[in-house]
């Protein structure tokens, strides 16, 4: 079984599907319910605290503004642990309200950066293109040690 | 600032979409009352929310899944149903995560089709998915012949 991080860090689709080929999904759940379960100082909404932008430096400089800086230190571990990622690439929902392009960008360059395999995909529009999404999410997630459940 | 004491602590949170011909949210919610005992499950208008100690919820998911495999879709929530800086009785509109949801929900018949079909296709035949398309900025190896075209 291998630890899946999926871009969008929030997709259902990818999520579902990863754990139901028989790994585990990265996704940004897990993150936030850590923080949301630790005691600690009220700070809401998300429980993001000052110290979460200082434990971004480890993955964004110092000028990088602190919103993401305070993301990556959710991403940032995740990308960390990942043995393999899957990518959505015309997600347009991850920048808006609750999104940030310059972290998307960040986290997609540290994801190729690492030394794991990355499949890019964008989200099907058709029957077609959904079996053979699906079927591609399969054969990738099947390659990785532990697949082919 | 004051002091934030966490509830439902050692817990998990799981969304269970259905999008189904043949089962509403209701029906789910129905067989998961069954077999829930003591785990918190709450309706809503796309399936539920699970909440309650990780292996009670995974084996409700697991007998949930067996009904309609290709049209339940689960995911991870961080958040507790109801909690007050999430819950929209709260924020006045829908909250953020909402419209994610709501445009993979709108494709994921495409997905259940491919789930359905995933069995018929030969073990061998390569999948063809949807490509990314190139960035639509003009590339720099282009931009070089432009001028130097422009230049003789």
């Amino acid at each position: 079984m291998a630890k899946v991080f999926i871009y969008p860090t929030t997709s259902l689709i990818l999520s579902d599907l990863v754990a139901r080929f028989g790994h585990t999904p990265l996704s940004a759940a897990l993150q936030i319910r850590e923080h949301i379960q630790t005691p600690g100082l009220e700070s809401p909404p998300l429980q993001i605290t000052p110290e979460d932008p200082k434990k971004g430096l480890k993955w964004a400089a110092v000028e990088v503004p602190s919103g993401v800086r305070g993301r990556m230190s959710l991403y940032g571990p995740m990308i960390e642990q990942a043995e393999a990622a899957i990518i959505i690439h015309d997600a347009d929902f991850s920048f808006g309200c609750m999104g940030c392009a310059r972290t998307n960008e960040l986290i997609q360059f540290l994801l190729r950066k690492g030394d794991i395999p990355v499949l890019d995909l964008r989200y099907p529009r058709t029957e077609e293109e959904g079996i053979e999404f699906v079927a591609a999410i399969k054969k990738f997630l099947d390659e990785l040690a532990g697949g082919g459940v | 600032m004051t002091e934030y004491l966490p509830k439902y602590v050692n817990t998990v949170t799981k969304y269970v979409f259905v999008e189904s011909p043949e089962m509403t949210p209701g029906d789910l919610a129905i067989r998961a009352y069954e077999i829930s005992q003591g785990v918190m499950i709450k309706e809503t208008c796309f399936g539920l929310q699970i909440t309650g100690k990780e292996d009670e919820v995974n084996a409700i998911i697991a007998h949930l899944r067996e009904f309609d495999p290709a049209h339940i879709f689960v995911k991870d929530r961080g958040f507790p149903p109801g909690d007050s800086r999430r819950c929209r009785a709260n924020l006045g509109g829908a909250r953020p995560g909402y419209f994610g949801h709501e445009f993979e929900i709108s494709i994921s018949r495409f997905i259940s089709k491919g789930l359905v079909e995933l069995p018929k296709r030969e073990a061998i035949a390569k999948p063809k998915p949807p490509a990314p398309e190139g960035s639509a900025k003009l590339d720099a190896k282009r931009l070089r012949q432009i001028i130097e075209a422009m230049e003789t």
